[in-house]
């Protein structure tokens, strides 16, 4: 019994120590700033980066199967013009919100399958598929668009509270996040699919010869991402009630640094998608203390994300060649 | 078959597809923007269009010809724009370095003078440029980190640092020496076009004059293998990051005396994404490899002929984001396997 | 109905590829429970063979029938389907899964339509005690060394729903003495259960251990099937070869005309040399106009020598003197600087250049000598690669050629003619002779040969005891990380052998 709690302990090394450097933030947070301690700032980072979270659940996956996603700023951005531009012609959220879903769901079929059938490397399909879809929404519309939507806006007011918890709430668009993540988890570890994935990342040519359906997996993987990007989009218009050709600029990479800060090797085959919600909520966390502190502009959130990501990578090499030298 | 046939030869040169597809934009630019070919000559200067093209896409060829050679080792450099920000940053910095907290009368501040000499200017944007590509160069070879994450901090962290430097403002320089970099002119032509040969050719006679180019292409190729034959892996990527923050810093001047001002968040902004787009168009592998300089700056103009075609056109400014998009994945489908295959068949029809 | 002993017939087989006839009109049939090995040179045909019997490439003409039933193989997962398993010799698994998981990957046991873990991991268990061994199956596959890493490959194979044939592409190349035999212990015990196992290697030895029938192909056509019992090994090889191995001869010949009794000068000298986990202190002594073998079972330290003496790695302990000086620096450059070369064991990996030209793969190691400023001019290039090329042999239209273009054996010439061109003073040989065909093996051994004539100094590493014993004047034989003995250039294969393993 001991033994298997030690093993667990040595696999899940590195999600540990995420978990732990997150704890510890939190706490060294609450000391220097005590309005931290509410329980509110605690839901207030599920209800702030709900959209990079979602993202980001989506790059583990493609980075895991050794690809790469840079277009999902991109198709986010998009998704919140396009939904806006459509509300604001009047159309139903009925029909907006499941088109975007199918919008995502055909755009990253489109990456997966270039990437795939005309064997262009990720990096730069994806890229083209960033500017692409960008692109598309300056087109929609170069200025922001807000949105008067009813519906949306019942979504953005209303909070939900939390049992057991006084005066602590959140909105219904930040639930999407999370159960996205069980989702996410579930598909990695329980099924065939997820393991496939993990396959791949790891070479991708012993996958096609031990029989997995290499085609079928890799073009699900960008599928599931862009589903995840137009999700964020959803949420993310709904949230800020607007649309928005610049929104989400960057965002692909402070996704992969979520995810390699969780423990994903940008090499593929190794990662962990509870990982990557630590990732997320370490560098909200951040932005949190900034902001609590408030005199320190926001290029030091930008610059600590940064310092964060290399102290990380830096763990983990350590880590992953002290476990390759084991061998 | 003994004999390459000629046909075969210019398939098989690196310089074939991004030369085509430049012809290809300027052509059709004879037929449906002619004006983009007036070239008018005022004050003994040339002026028009295409000179533009060669003006502006001066720090896009800069940053192209040291990302090539990053490309080249099998990397990446994803902190080019932020460099660029950063070496402007240094150089107005220097010229007006009375800024902040101080009170100074609006009459010394837009004094046409510097408080450094221009050769320390030069030196320290250079230096600031150099030493941050040494860093990437540093992290990806000694600290074994993988070149996107590496390349990704400085990316992240690069434009605060140029904000720590000018103290979050956006610096105007009104030093006039400056301005001759981006706005001067010899000959006729932009000093710039000057400035893209110096380094074009410093980076050629590094390469193929020396035994560096080969070595650059076979870390890219096999490192294991050139580590065993001798070839110092790290050295020859510290190098190939060096000369690539020192590319970027060269832009940076260019830019940042173009537009007489020095901005930490938009200068080189996507610079980073346009070079590695140009390099891809040259031809070099994103896994590293043979490279060719020359193919990588055409893809560079390529890109901003492009650019200055749309808008010639009249095209909305909006839409050039997306058709850039569309235009670099028709050359990427050119390159790839399935394109060959299928050129390769229809060459092969016409006769052996 | 009577199940019929032929599980598997190809008949009429060609195939080819722009350039070149990799089959021709070929035959193949294999028995229900018999070993059947596949030989042939390199470029014979076998790999191609293969890749038609597990549908990765499509015959242009031919006919293959399972169990007297007329098929078509699509893709490499309708061939397993089909019940047709291949283990090849990379190990084509995925190293960050576990052993469970790389056995049942693509077949994993669910339950509510969730993977459960726990069944695969019984089934694991079960699927490797078929083969009689027994590990901790939740452990990631990279964890473990390539022989174990092979067996789970063909226990997955097995498990996949009715495997009739096994298909063994060169599983023996990693593998040591010891590994090898339990290999077989393995493929007798399936052979029993009416399995069909085609197992291609280069081993001749091991062919007349374990094969029942033994197939051979050369330039992509069938020489022959014969029962193994009645063929005579040098029959086989010369079946192989289509010529008479009187190159073989010809080789022991120069050795003895070149062992003379003349004093020699030291070259180099390792005293106390090791590196902890990897070599025990260990002494060497390298003179001019000698060359000296390395024999010893995989893991016993062999490459781990080379390594340390060519500066890959850095020694704990000890010293190395070349031509009197001590070596201060341990890198490849340092020791390219000081007359020292080495050919490396894999070449692939460690050795060709592939998309440089052929020229260029020949004075890289020169040119990294002469550093970054004092770069070689293309005369000079030129003319150092066409002496190489003539002096090796190297088949190839130019030197202008992409490296990776050339034939496993002609690469393999390719890098040795890097070496000789940074004219080193001692030449480490890792297993230079691997996959490559009879012939350019006695060409290499022979040129060893010449080498310590001009009085170099040859340290010669490899696994095949007869080459050893021809070409080497002191044999060094090593054991368990350290050195077991040294012998004398004469020692019969059979002393070898036990010093190896341990009971000498």
């Amino acid at each position: 019994m001991a033994r298997r709690f030690a093993s667990l302990l040595i696999k899940n090394g590195t999600l540990l120590i995420t978990f732990a450097i997150f704890i510890l933030e939190y706490f060294i947070g609450g000391q220097l700033y005590p309005a931290m301690k509410q329980p509110q700032v605690f839901f207030n980072l599920f209800i702030n980066n709900g959209s990079l979270l979602l993202v980001s659940i989506g790059m583990t996956l493609v980075i895991i199967s050794g690809g790469i996603d840079l277009s999902v700023g991109g198709l986010l951005a998009l998704t919140s013009v396009a939904s806006a531009a459509l509300l604001k012609l009047g159309v139903s959220p009925a029909i907006v919100i499941p088109l975007m879903i199918v919008m995502g769901i055909a755009f990253g079929g489109a990456m997966g399958s270039i990437i795939h059938f005309l064997k262009v490397q990720p990096f730069i399909a994806t890229l083209m598929g960033l500017f692409f879809a960008r692109g598309l929404a300056y087109i929609i519309s170069l200025r922001s668009v807000t949105i008067t939507n009813s519906f949306y806006k019942y979504l953005a007011l209303t909070p939900l509270h939390i049992p057991f918890l006084s005066k602590v709430y959140i909105y219904i668009p930040t639930l999407v996040a999370p159960i996205m993540l069980l989702a996410a988890f579930f598909l990695a570890k329980y099924t065939r699919f997820g393991r496939t994935v993990y396959a791949i990342g790891n070479n991708e040519q012993s996958a096609l010869l031990m029989g997995l359906p290499v085609t079928r997996t890799k073009i699900s993987v960008y599928v599931f991402s862009g589903l995840c990007s137009a999700l964020a989009g959803i949420v993310f218009s709904i949230s800020l009630l607007a649309g928005y050709g610049q929104f989400a600029t960057g965002m692909e990479l402070d996704a992969i640094a979520a995810a390699v800060i969780g423990g994903t090797l940008l090499t593929g085959g190794v990662g962990n998608i509870f990982g990557t919600l630590f990732g997320v909520l370490i560098s909200g966390t951040i932005v949190s203390i900034l902001q609590f502190n408030g005199t320190l502009s926001s290029w030091w959130t930008r610059m600590s994300v940064g310092v964060l990501t290399l102290i990380f990578i830096g763990i983990q090499s350590f880590f992953y060649s002290r476990e390759r030298r084991s061998q | 078959m003994n004999k390459t046939s000629l046909l075969d030869r210019i398939r098989g040169n690196r310089l074939t597809l991004p030369l085509a597809a430049l012809v290809l934009i300027l052509v059709f630019d004879a037929f449906y923007a002619p004006s983009f070919f007036k070239i008018r000559i005022q004050d003994g200067h040339l002026y028009g269009n295409l000179i533009d093209v060669l003006n502006n896409g001066a720090p896009l060829a800069l940053v192209a010809l040291g990302m090539t050679l990053v490309i080249a080792t099998g990397g990446v450099d994803l902190s080019v724009g932020a460099v660029i920000a950063i070496s402007a940053a240094m150089g107005a910095v220097l010229i007006n370095p009375a800024l902040g907290n101080e009170l100074i009368s609006n009459a010394i501040l837009t004094r046409d003078a510097t408080n450094t000499p221009l050769p320390i200017i030069l030196l320290a944007t250079l230096a600031a440029g150099s030493l941050c590509g040494f860093w990437n160069g540093f992290l990806v070879s000694r600290a074994r980190i993988q070149p996107i994450v590496a390349t990704l901090i400085l990316m992240v962290a690069g434009r605060g640092i140029a904000q720590l430097i000018t103290n979050g403002q956006i610096m105007t320089i009104y030093y006039t020496p400056y301005f001759w970099f981006g706005n001067g002119y010899i000959l006729g032509l932009p000093v710039s076009i000057y400035i893209v040969a110096a380094v074009f050719l410093l980076a050629w006679v590094l390469v193929r004059k020396t035994s560096i180019g080969m070595f650059i292409e076979s870390v890219g190729i096999n490192a294991k293998a050139s580590f065993y034959s001798g070839i110092s892996e790290k050295n020859v990527k510290l190098l190939a990051y060096t000369f690539c923050g020192f590319c970027a810093a060269v832009a940076g001047l260019i830019l940042s005396s173009y537009v007489h001002s020095a901005d930490g968040n938009n200068n080189g902004l996507n610079y980073e994404l346009d070079a590695i787009l140009a390099v891809v168009m040259g031809g070099t592998l994103m896994t590293g490899g043979r490279f060719s300089l020359l193919a990588s700056v055409i893809g560079a103009m390529v890109i901003w002929t492009f650019a200055l075609t749309v808008y010639t056109l009249g095209v909305p400014a909006n839409a050039l984001l997306a058709a850039k998009a569309v235009l670099v994945m028709i050359v990427i489908l050119l390159y790839s396997d399935v394109a060959k295959r299928l050129t390769g068949r229809l060459f092969r029809r016409k006769g052996a | 109905m009577e199940k019929s002993a032929e599980l598997l017939r190809a008949s009429n087989i060609s195939k080819s590829f722009p350039g070149v006839t990799a089959l021709d009109n070929v035959e193949f049939s294999l028995r229900r429970g018999e070993i059947h090995a596949l030989m042939g040179e390199n470029g014979a045909g076998k790999s191609t063979l293969i890749k038609v019997l597990t549908g990765v490439e499509h015959p242009d003409t031919g006919t293959l029938e399972l169990e007297n039933k007329h098929i078509m193989v699509h893709s490499p997962q309708h061939s397993q389907e089909l019940g047709i398993s291949t283990v090849f010799q990379e190990v084509n698994m995925c190293t960050n899964l576990s052993v469970a998981e790389n056995i049942m990957l693509g077949r994993e046991p669910r339950r509510l339509g969730m993977i459960d873990w726990n069944a695969m991991e019984q089934k694991a268990k079960q699927a490797m005690k078929r083969l009689d061994i027994e590990i901790d199956v939740s452990r990631p596959l990279g964890n473990y060394s390539i022989a174990i890493q092979q067996m789970v490959s063909i226990a997955r194979s097995l498990e996949i729903a009715s495997a009739k044939i096994l298909i063994l592409d060169e599983p023996t190349s990693s593998l040591d003495v010891n590994e090898t035999r339990l290999l077989f212990d393995v493929m007798r015990k399936l052979k029993n259960e009416g399995i069909g196992i085609v197992f291609i290697t280069h081993f001749i030895n091991q062919v007349f251990q374990v094969a029942d029938r033994i197939t051979v192909l050369r330039n992509g056509q069938l020489v022959g099937a014969y029962e193994a019992k009645s063929l005579p090994r040098l029959q086989l090889v010369a079946k192989m070869l289509g010529r008479n191995i009187s190159d073989l001869e010809a080789v022991s010949k120069t050795k003895k005309k070149h062992s003379t009794t003349e004093k020699k000068e030291s070259l180099l000298e390792a005293k106390g040399l090791g590196l902890k986990g990897s070599l025990e202190p260990m002494d060497l002594r390298l003179m001019e106009s000698e060359v000296v073998g390395i024999a010893g079972l995989l893991g016993s330290g062999r490459t781990e020598i080379a390594n340390l003496l060519f500066g890959i790695d850095d020694p704990d302990t000890g010293s190395v003197t070349m031509q009197g000086r001590k070596v201060e620096r341990f890198s490849p450059l340092d020791s390219i600087k000081n007359g020292i070369a080495l050919c490396p064991e894999d070449r692939k990996a460690e050795g060709i250049v592939g998309d440089l030209t052929i020229r260029e793969n020949i004075i890289l190691a020169l040119q990294a000598r002469y550093g970054w400023w004092k770069h070689l001019s293309s005369q000079k290039q030129n003319e150092i690669a066409e002496k190489f090329i003539k002096l090796l042999d190297i088949v190839t239209p130019s030197p202008e050629q992409l490296a990776k273009n050339l034939s496993g054996g002609n690469q393999q010439k390719l890098i040795l003619a890097r070496w000789l061109a940074t004219n080193p003073h001692v030449l480490i040989l890792d297993e230079p002779t691997r996959g490559i065909d009879v012939g350019a093996k006695a060409e290499i051994q022979k040129l060893v040969l010449d080498l310590a004539l001009q009085g170099k100094s040859c340290l010669f590493i490899s696994s095949e005891l007869d080459e050893v014993a021809r070409t080497c004047n002191r044999i060094m034989v090593m054991r368990d990380h350290k050195k077991a003995a040294e012998l004398p250039g004469d020692a019969k294969e059979q002393t070898i052998m036990q010093t190896m393993e341990g009971s000498l």
